[in-house]
């Protein structure tokens, strides 16, 4: 960090920018680094690895070497396998045949759909009950929240799911489909089609949603709270300011910005809890395409899983970074 | 070099008024330390005493590690082979089961009891691994960042661009695809946690290492010719220890969570049962009838001692930081 600020002090804030993308850039880079070599280097015999350890003639694992070109100078096997990704190449699953790429866009926008809505909900939810507990902290409110939060925060998203899965979609109240994304007779369209899936939303939403949200609260209040004592509140009250328009005007405008920024940077929390309870509820998201492919094991399918991850994480710790450093002037003299 | 050594931070300096009188012997440096190692301890044991809910959480730990470190005479490990089973798969309590039984016919309480021993194992051996490696980045970027060398520089540079690298990259998915290539075991597990987890940890330590680096008493060992290790371990590591200790506590919270997930994504030793893994084993096994006790019993016990770290590390960090201490 010091040195992206040490840069801003020198020459202003288009060489700060430019410093955060490049080494977005180079962080990407060794994503696909470390991909190549887990999945290409670090097996003993990738052939093998390739085609699930069944037995092969020599004739057999020579044609597949020199299919994917693994007897290749190393170096070589990097520059074809950044060419190959680059062209959205991500090779062919071993379970069905298709292309990675077909299969991760099918389970895109589901996985937007899910994450998304549980993101904008905990986010409100979660500043919510951060500022009220903040402002008056100590406070009732304030205990049961922060004892509730924390509960939360220790509580296995999976678990949460399942207790949720047996409790309201279980044999005894069946209120809420078990699994999936849409009914098994799938052909509704328009406005009832639409109220299949936020039916079949309501209970993975709910979890993810609980459990984002004890991170977001904690972050939000303890930003309210290092607010507290500053300087401006006090003028803020001294010039006769209501406690309300104190807190509404002066003290949560300051501490929203690193809470919003923060929840941008945690983008790889809000992947994990999708991974899981997309798998609880068999959603067919990005999350349940990764845990399919870690068991069968598709290699290729969850290779490329985990370079869509890591590239959107990278990507929202940019445009978190980036927003935090033009938005507020404190970041940039820091 | 011998002065070096033998005055560290933490080492007293004799009193003047000691030397003047002879009649009571004066105490060794080594005395004079452990007294006021003690004072210190007491008065830390008094700070964190007020803490209710870090009480809270050393009892719980305390109950936690008891039943680890009596499994063995709590129930016996024969409880864990399928092929010693012979209850009814999946029912609900009963006398000779409490927590009743597992698809296998095992009784979950066994199960809980064995694996809270592993659990606790898994955790505290991988928060061990990345408390090592980020302390040992953590107090090298701090101090040779302190530097005005360009090599300094460079080392900082070199380390803290690693460290953004990991912790950048989404945890869950370098964990599995790093499980499924090596292999499942405990040992990976542990390993796998440990390497993809000390990120944050190096972050903390270079910043608190940074500023302890700016002290007067790091000019004087260096003025007496102190080497970079001697820095480090003697001046630096120690200032860092106490901070250091909090997070360890609040890692250890992490790292148990961390391998439930993992161990419930089916990458844990079947042979070594955790919560995790009992978990897992639930939900393959579609637990949604039966012996729900099967589902809620380890997932409480996680709760429990994820929660119970928690509080701790809390409590440890507000007594150290008085900063915290309102909050």
């Amino acid at each position: 960090m010091s040195v992206i600020l040490d840069g801003a002090r020198s020459s202003g804030l288009a060489r700060t920018l430019a410093v955060k993308v490049v080494s977005a850039v180079v962080t990407l880079f060794f994503v696909l680094v470390c991909n190549f070599f887990l999945f290409r280097v670090l097996p003993a015999d990738p052939a093998k690895n390739l085609t699930h350890n069944s037995a092969l003639t020599a004739s057999q694992l020579a044609a597949i070497n020199r299919t994917f070109g693994l007897g290749l100078p190393l170096p070589r096997q990097f520059w074809n396998y950044l060419v190959q990704t680059f062209h959205g190449n991500l090779g062919r699953s071993f379970v069905n045949q298709l292309p990675v790429a077909q299969l991760i866009g099918q389970a895109l926008w589901p996985t937007i759909l899910l994450v998304g809505s549980a993101t904008v909900l905990s986010t409100v939810i979660g500043i919510w009950i951060g500022i009220r507990g903040g402002w008056n902290r100590g406070g009732r409110f304030d205990k049961t929240s922060t004892a509730f939060v924390n509960v939360l925060y220790a509580m296995p998203d999976f678990w949460l799911g399942m207790v949720l899965l047996i409790a309201f979609a279980g044999s005894a109240l069946r209120l809420f489909p078990d699994g999936g994304m849409h009914n098994f007779t799938g052909g509704s369209t328009g406005l009832a089609g639409v109220a299949d899936v936020l039916w079949h939303l309501a209970l993975p939403g709910l979890v993810l949603t609980l459990v984002y949200l004890a991170e977001y609260s904690l972050v939000m209040r303890s930003s309210l709270i290092d607010e507290l004592k500053a300087d401006y509140l006090l003028t803020a009250r001294a010039k006769g300011l209501r406690d309300d328009l104190v807190r509404r005007r002066h003290a949560v405008p300051n501490a929203l910005l690193p809470s919003v920024t923060l929840i941008m940077l945690n983008l790889g929390f809000v992947i994990s809890g999708a991974i899981t309870t997309e798998t609880v509820f068999s959603w067919p998201g990005l999350g349940r395409l990764s845990y399919v492919a870690l068991n069968a094991p598709d290699y290729p399918t969850l290779e490329g899983c985990f370079l869509l991850f890591s590239a959107a994480v990278i990507l929202a710790n940019l445009i978190g970074d980036l927003l935090l450093t033009v938005f507020d002037p404190r970041v940039r003299q820091a | 070099m011998n002065a070096v050594t033998s005055s560290g931070a933490t080492d007293p300096v004799p009193a003047p008024g000691l030397e003047s009188r002879p009649a009571s012997p004066v105490p060794t440096p080594r005395q004079l330390a452990r007294t006021r190692r003690r004072a210190a301890l007491a008065r830390f044991w008094r700070e964190y005493r007020k803490d209710r809910r870090g009480m809270f959480g050393l009892v719980v730990l305390a109950v936690m590690i008891a039943v680890a470190l009596a499994a063995p005479v709590l129930a016996s490990s024969r409880g864990l082979n399928p092929i010693y089973a012979t209850a009814t798969p999946n029912a609900g309590p009963s006398l000779a089961y409490p927590l009743g039984t597992d698809a296998d016919g095992r009784s979950v309480l066994t199960l809980l009891i064995w694996g809270s021993r592993n659990s606790l194992l898994v955790g505290l051996t991988a928060t061990l691994i990345s408390i090592l490696i980020g302390a040992l980045v953590g107090v090298v970027a701090g101090h040779f960042g302190s530097i005005r060398a360009r090599a300094g520089r460079l080392t900082d540079n070199v380390l803290m661009r690693g460290t953004d690298w990991f912790l950048v990259v989404p945890f869950l998915p370098l964990a599995m695809v790093l499980a499924r290539t090596l292999g499942p075991s405990l040992g990976v597990i542990i390993l796998v946690i440990g390497l993809t987890s000390w990120a944050g940890t190096a972050r903390i330590v270079r910043a608190q290492a940074l500023a302890v680096e700016t002290r007067p008493y790091l000019e004087r060992a260096k003025a007496l010719g102190a080497g970079h290790w001697h820095q480090m371990y003697r001046h630096v590591l120690p200032n860092v220890m106490p901070l250091l200790l909090a997070n360890t506590i609040l890692t250890v919270a992490g790292t148990i969570l961390a391998e439930t997930t993992l161990s419930f994504l089916g990458l844990g030793d079947p042979i070594r049962p955790t919560w995790g893994q009992m978990l897992g084993s639930a939900y393959e096994y579609g637990v949604g009838t039966g012996n729900l006790l099967w589902l809620l019993a380890p997932g409480i016990a996680v709760i429990l001692v994820v929660l119970a770290f928690t509080l701790v590390g809390h409590a440890l960090e507000a007594v150290l930081d008085p900063k915290l201490r309102e909050r």
